[in-house]
């Protein structure tokens, strides 16, 4: 099956390992992989600050892309596929031609672990024998409902909880990092502390948004926790 | 509603001080504990919310019909119905009330309502003393301090800093024993109860059908201030109405569970007109003021659904930035995430846009909240106005300005991504940057920024391509 690739600018520009494994496992699940080479953002940044006729523009060009190729778009990324299957219509909703290409889109977009699990049914696990916690991203969690599929994946590792703070946002939110800094930084020490004290040797996650912010904090902490995609997991990559 | 600005000066206490958070966050966790074993326990959940939801939206829809209908039946009960458009007026209708009647001594029941109008300022301005007689209202108006949370006013207080508030101010001994605070509040509030001329309350919800007024409460000092003084005064925002006693039974069903893990709150007072000739107590007069402030503004809007709320405080409760920060911080009467839209929606957006920006719209909110009211898009909708009208700072605006620009041409957005990472590596340390620069400098306070690859993942893919594998 021809599935196109949106690799995500986080990925693209600051964690390209993570397209590379994303192309891996989906090989690996049987998938011949596309990518758009005119892809960039999907607009979200600038969709959650407010600059609606940014992302608009944004969006209008990620549609033109991505709409009249073949097959299901995967995305390493639930925040991402939110974007697209949840925003996209209402943002472009007043131009008939780009509100046809948005629903088109949207019906095609999947998050990775959703595509493997809840598409394709795959036998594909991780297999690993570290202790593996799994921080949920809220857009992910909330808006996909993504919670059954990661932990079918990781099924049979040794799973370390975060307990009460597992389904707590861990405070990145896009440029609320960056224009709330500190309300950021009280919510990822809390994260953090759950991170550490949960005896995990691997957290993952299925956005890397979130993750480079909890990989930033735990290193500055010189933690010994180790912080990978799924997809790095599922492609054996360690 | 005076606007009190100056969000970062307040953060900042906040951030100086962790002690009030930190008891914000022992109180929330404990009661969100029991909101969620409530709402798993009550296998009807679901359906109630959903109905719940269907109930608030139906109302507001129709909120002129309803309105009129509550007042119509509230008056053929005998009680006295004023339309307060704003603060002011409805500060002024009890002033005057009080003036008229003699009322020296007010007892009040707890009401956000009249937080948001300054009431107890308005009638002590004329000489009426007022006693709040909620506990943590009580402790809070002791202590000269304002409510940080909708409905645990003192959520900011250990019980420690309640036992040196009233040994201060009650001349009692210390003691952090809680039976020994609420027995000496007990003991200093009967009297009061006895004497006042004036009882004051806040309204859960009014039912348009038989014009009653239903007020949960777990302390009995509802009840009290709402049967002993020979006058009554209920506040209640316009939104506040449903139309039947059905609708009521529904939407109690899922007040108390979200707010604090009840089935029901231990009094639940229904409030149908003044005492009637046969009966042995309850007020002479009872008076409900339905105020506007803002409200009226608000429907038929993109921020209406916020007026479906019911005042639960569970999205407060759930919130990761409330948790960390507390309730002050909002500088409004209604602080967290339904403050952070029903603050700016009611007074504007200018003096309120730090708001709608403390949230990562992390969608917890909507998911706890009993009548599943989207706050987050309503969030976004005020971010979209903070940009339009021109109050988001220059900084953010030239940069995501840039990179939309940048984005929506591939070319341009494989060079730009190519000059990133050349700076980026130029700050580094093993891949990884320990100080940005101007707006980003916060970010890596407390956290390392990965350096942008040297190969981003385009390149790589077409590098694999051109090399045939």
């Amino acid at each position: 099956m021809a599935v196109q690739l949106f690799v995500t600018c986080l990925v693209d520009a600051l964690k390209p390992e993570v397209g590379e494994a994303t192309v891996a496992v989906l090989e690996a699940a049987g998938c011949e992989v596309e990518f758009p080479a005119d892809q960039s953002c999907c607009g979200q940044p600038a969709y959650n600050a407010g600059f609606r006729s940014d992302a608009r523009r944004m969006a209008r060009h990620t549609l033109d892309v991505l709409d009249g190729t073949d097959g299901p778009i995967v995305l390493p990324s639930g925040s991402c596929t939110d974007m697209i299957i949840h925003h996209y219509p209402g943002l472009v909703a007043d131009d008939p031609e780009y509100a046809a290409k948005a629903e088109r889109v949207a019906g095609r977009a999947r998050e990775l672990t959703q595509f493997l699990v809840d598409d394709l049914d795959t036998t594909l696990r991780v297999d690993d024998d570290r202790t593996i916690a799994y921080h949920p991203s809220c857009h992910g969690l909330r808006n996909l409902g993504i919670h059954a599929q990661p932990a079918t994946l990781l099924e049979g590792c040794e799973r370390a909880s975060l307990g009460s703070e597992e389904k707590v946002c861990c405070g990145f939110g896009g440029v609320f990092s960056v224009k709330q800094p500190e309300i950021s930084n009280l919510m990822l020490q809390q994260k953090l502390d759950a991170v550490e004290t949960s005896g995990a040797a691997v957290l993952c996650g299925g956005d890397v948004g979130c993750l480079m912010h909890i990989e930033g904090g735990l290193r500055r902490r010189a933690s010994a926790v180790e912080v990978r995609h799924i997809a790095e997991l599922l492609a054996g990559e360690r | 509603m005076e606007a009190r600005v100056d969000f970062k000066g307040r953060l900042q206490r906040s951030l100086d001080d962790r002690g009030p958070a930190s008891k914000v966050e022992f109180m929330v966790t404990r009661v969100t504990a029991n909101a969620e074993a409530a709402r798993q326990d009550y296998p009807f959940t679901d359906v109630m919310r959903d109905r719940s939801r269907a109930i608030r939206l139906h109302t507001l829809a129709n909120l002129d019909i309803y309105l009129e209908e509550f007042a119509e039946a509230a008056e053929a009960n005998g009680t006295a119905v004023f339309f307060a458009g704003d603060a002011d007026e409805a500060n002024r209708y009890v002033v005057d009330l009080a003036a008229r009647e003699g009322v020296e001594l007010v007892v009040k029941g707890k009401s956000m309502v009249t937080e948001e109008t300054e009431l107890n300022a308005a009638l002590q301005r004329d000489g009426v003393e007022v006693v709040e007689t909620d506990l943590g209202e009580f402790i809070a108006q002791l202590a000269g301090d304002t409510p940080s949370h909708i409905i645990g006013p003192i959520a900011h207080l250990s019980r420690q800093d309640c036992g040196r508030v009233m040994s201060e101010k009650l001349g009692i001994p210390y003691t952090d024993d809680p039976d020994q605070l609420v027995a000496a509040a007990r003991e200093h509030l009967r009297e009061r109860f006895l004497t006042a001329g004036m009882g004051i309350t806040g309204c859960n919800l009014a039912v348009a059908e038989t014009g009653s007024i239903a007020l949960v409460e777990n302390e009995g000092n509802g009840r009290m201030t709402t049967t002993s003084p020979r006058i009554l005064v209920v506040f209640m925002g316009m939104e506040r109405i449903v139309p039947t006693f059905g609708d009521l039974s529904v939407l109690l069903n899922v007040l108390a569970r979200s707010g604090t893990g009840q089935s029901l709150s231990v009094y639940t007072n229904l409030l149908t007109g003044p005492r009637r000739p046969d009966e042995h107590d309850g007020p002479e007069q009872v008076h409900v003021v339905v105020l506007d402030n803002g409200r009226s503004s608000m429907l038929g809007g993109d921020l209406a659904e916020i007026l479906g709320c019911i005042r639960c405080g569970a999205c407060l409760n759930i919130c990761p930035v409330y948790r960390q920060v507390g309730g002050h911080v909002y500088g409004s009467v209604y602080p967290g995430p339904v403050g952070s839209v029903v603050t700016p929606g009611l007074w504007g957006l200018a003096p309120w846009h730090d708001l709608p920006q403390a949230s990562t719209l992390c969608g917890a909110c909507q998911e706890v909240c009993p009548i599943r009211i989207d706050i987050p898009r309503m969030l976004l909708r005020l971010r979209e106005r903070t940009v339009d009208q021109g109050l988001a700072p220059a900084w953010l605006g030239w940069s995501l300005r840039g990179f939309a620009k940048a984005a929506s041409s591939p070319r341009r957005f494989a060079s730009r991504e190519r000059l990133v990472a050349r700076l980026g590596r130029l700050g580094s340390r093993d891949g990884w940057i320990r100080r940005l620069p101007g707006p980003a400098r916060g970010w890596t306070a407390s956290r390392d920024f990965p350096v942008p690859s040297r190969r981003p993942f385009r390149q790589r893919w077409e590098e694999r391509d051109h090399g045939g594998a």
